[in-house]
């Protein structure tokens, strides 16, 4: 079976193009970067090449760009950097909705003394940054928002964010692995001191990722041993994986224009067509600024890991912000933050699509997802209930 | 992705016996929108009213719910109502080929609902209390607020899977899933019932121990034993005194007037037992 791949914001396929670049540097280009002969040298020099490829893509200088192994390693890079760079001071802001990278080690912060202020969400998953200024005090070490919210698409206004934070006097980190590549970002106009991406977010393979480290901005590793990354991560370069996510920037700053064109028009028209053809939905972030990739849907009285399995036995590839898929018992912690009410928070499909998402799967998903609903709501009380009053 | 058995993804896609009986004679429905999983089953006896000539179900759920409620619906088909209520939740998860342990409260949905809907044929009456889950076995006291579960029936669940771990429960249950505040009640609710099953054989025996050396021990049980269990969920405590066997402590942070400190002291006292002497008591003392 041909899958029909709109799980985009889980992981994405790596262009053909970024695995020819990265091919030579596994078993002939071996060499270590770090090594005082030609051999190594001609991958410094490729290395270097793909510094100045991503900073190009964020509009960054290169000595900005600080390669780690992963999104979730440069958010606890950022994070714990700015804790070191102020000892004396003790409080986070962070939001309700942050991905688990983020969320997660602020909340194991506060075991060991640090005070963490989560702020809230509407019920469109927007941020009021009325309730950031509020929260900002000296105490205050770093800030930590999420540029675009991965199950729902939401962008966060960062700009506005850090330079509220700027001129606080703390530090401002954005987690921007969703957004880099889908929507334009330029830090030579910027206020954010730190930002992170993730390679296999953006058609690198996993295993890769960025912490942009503004220049002048203090920072203490987290990663010691040699000086690798200008002592800013010690650990023999990933050379192959770092000269993929330099090529997958190239292309993607080729693709942008694609991004915010023909992949919005297809998630505009799944959303238009799923929202007629199932009753009693509703679009999770809707009313707001979303990524032009993303369609969150709620579908009431029908729990969302039974419509991933019946879409999965059509070929089709989705996610969901259910309890029954991850392990947890509760719906995701996103939708509860918005306040997306029971009956249907259990039932959210999230469609992730990409510059390879084709017409043709649009097409599927809106045939095969409508005869899937009617088929779990008849098989639900609830949804038994609600067809009889229609 | 979840490892489902070719039997589960089987009776996911063709569910058995779905749909209603319009004269069933006996109906249960566990489960709401809010937990996120929900199941209606409906009964209908032969003419003498002894055997299940009928099952059906509706299930709000996921994969192994819908799963679950068609094994069940097979299972109890011609089974008389005693017979059918001696199917147990392994049975239903061993009809599937298994199911992943942090699935299993999908099975123990199906014959929680098949209690309470005999039950309520033979007019038993299931008190109902302010949450929205129903419960076979209402009985008892709330543990779990999230999902409404009382040590009645957390007891029962705890027994007759043989669990040993609070994780366990939760997977079985869902009790602790949502926000944790229960975990350690759940955790004394576990040593209670290991300690009824091992008797005393757990505890180390009352041996003469100097006063030194129990004092030493006990504040080690409570360093590396104890208090990171409580930190894990908020909560610590101090030692206050140790005279003899009997240990003072003090309830902090989240513990500090949990409602539940009654359970976390009860805990402290087996693992103090377990680890130190069987003759310790603990008390809780403001200080």
């Amino acid at each position: 079976m041909k899958e029909i791949y709109l799980d985009n914001n889980a992981t994405t396929k790596v262009d053909e193009r970024v695995f020819e670049e990265m091919r030579p540097y596994f078993c002939e280009l071996y060499g270590n970067p770090g090594s005082m002969h030609f051999f190594g040298g001609q991958v410094q020099k490729k290395v270097d090449e793909a510094r100045g490829r991503v900073a190009a893509l964020l509009g960054a200088l290169p000595d900005e760009i600080v390669f780690t192994a992963c999104g979730t390693e440069s958010d606890n890079a950022a994070i714990r950097s700015a804790l070191e760079v102020f000892p004396e001071k003790r409080h986070i802001i962070t939001s309700r909705v942050e991905h688990p990278a983020v969320l997660t080690q602020c909340r194991n912060l506060t075991k060991r003394g640090y005070r963490v202020t989560e702020l809230n969400v509407d019920s469109e998953g927007q941020l009021d940054l009325k309730e950031l200024e509020a929260a900002l005090d000296d105490d205050t070490a770093i800030v930590s928002l999420m540029y675009a919210n991965n199950e729902t698409g939401v962008v966060f206004p960062i700009e506005e964010a850090a330079r509220m934070v700027k001129e606080s006097g703390a530090l401002f980190h954005t987690d921007a692995v969703q957004a880099i590549g889908k929507i334009p970002v330029n830090m030579a106009e910027s206020s954010i001191d730190m930002l992170s991406l993730s390679g296999h977010k953006l058609h690198a393979p996993k295993g890769v990722g960025v912490l942009y480290v503004r220049r002048g901005t203090p920072f203490r590793p987290m990663m010691v041993g040699g000086h690798q990354e200008r002592g800013r991560r010690a650990g023999t370069e990933n050379t192959a994986s770092i000269i993929a996510m330099g090529k997958a920037c190239e292309v993607a700053q080729l693709h942008m224009d694609e991004e915010s064109g023909r992949v919005r028009e297809m998630r505009d028209r799944l959303q238009r067509e799923l929202t007629t053809l199932i009753p009693n939905t509703r679009i999770n972030g809707g009313g707001t600024e979303r990524l032009p990739n993303t369609l969150s849907i709620a579908m009431e009285f029908v729990e969302g890991e039974g419509i991933l399995l019946l879409l999965s036995e059509k070929g089709i590839c989705a996610s969901s912000g259910s309890a029954c898929t991850s392990g947890s018992l509760e719906p995701s912690h996103v939708l509860r933050a918005m306040g997306v009410p029971f009956t249907c928070a259990h039932g959210s499909i999230r469609f992730s699509l990409s510059r390879f998402t084709t017409d043709e799967e649009i097409d599927a998903v809106i045939r095969e997802l409508p005869p899937i609903i009617s088929r779990l709501r008849e098989m639900s009380p609830f949804g038994r209930e609600f067809l009889s009053k229609q | 992705m979840w490892d489902y058995t070719d039997k589960v993804k089987e009776h996911f896609l063709n569910p058995r016996n779905v749909g209603e009986i319009t004269d069933a004679d006996a109906v249960g429905e566990v489960g709401s929108l809010a937990c996120g999983d929900a199941l209606k089953l409906f009964i209908k006896l032969d003419e003498k009213k002894e055997r299940i000539v009928d099952a059906k179900f509706q299930t709000f759920g996921c994969g192994s719910a819908i799963a679950s409620s068609s094994a069940l619906t097979e299972m109890v088909k011609g089974k008389t109502l005693d017979e059918a209520l001696q199917v147990t939740n392994q049975e239903i998860a061993d009809f599937l080929g298994g199911l992943p342990e942090e699935k299993m409260h999908c099975s123990v949905m199906g014959q929680e609902a098949l209690e309470l809907a005999i039950a309520k044929y033979r007019g038993v009456e299931a008190p109902k209390h302010d949450h929205s889950h129903d419960h076979a076995d209402t009985e008892g006291e709330i543990v779990c607020k999230c999902f409404g579960l009382t040590d009645t029936f957390l007891r029962k669940v705890i027994t007759s899977n043989k669990l040993h771990t609070a994780e366990q429960v939760t997977h079985f249950t869902k009790a602790g899933g949502a926000c944790g505040g229960c975990i350690p009640k759940i955790k004394a609710i576990i040593a209670e019932v290991l300690g009824e099953e091992k008797k005393v054989a757990q505890d180390k025996p009352a041996v003469k121990l100097t006063n030194l050396r129990k004092m030493q021990l006990i504040q080690e049980t409570l360093e590396n034993e104890i208090r990171p269990q409580l930190w894990a969920d908020g909560g610590d405590l101090e030692l206050i005194d140790i005279d003899g066997s009997n240990v003072q402590v003090a309830f902090r942070k989240a513990c500090a007037g949990c409602a539940s400190s009654g359970n976390t002291a009860k805990f402290v006292e087996q693992k103090l037992r377990e680890m130190v002497s069987s003759d310790i008591n603990v008390q809780e003392v403001q200080g």
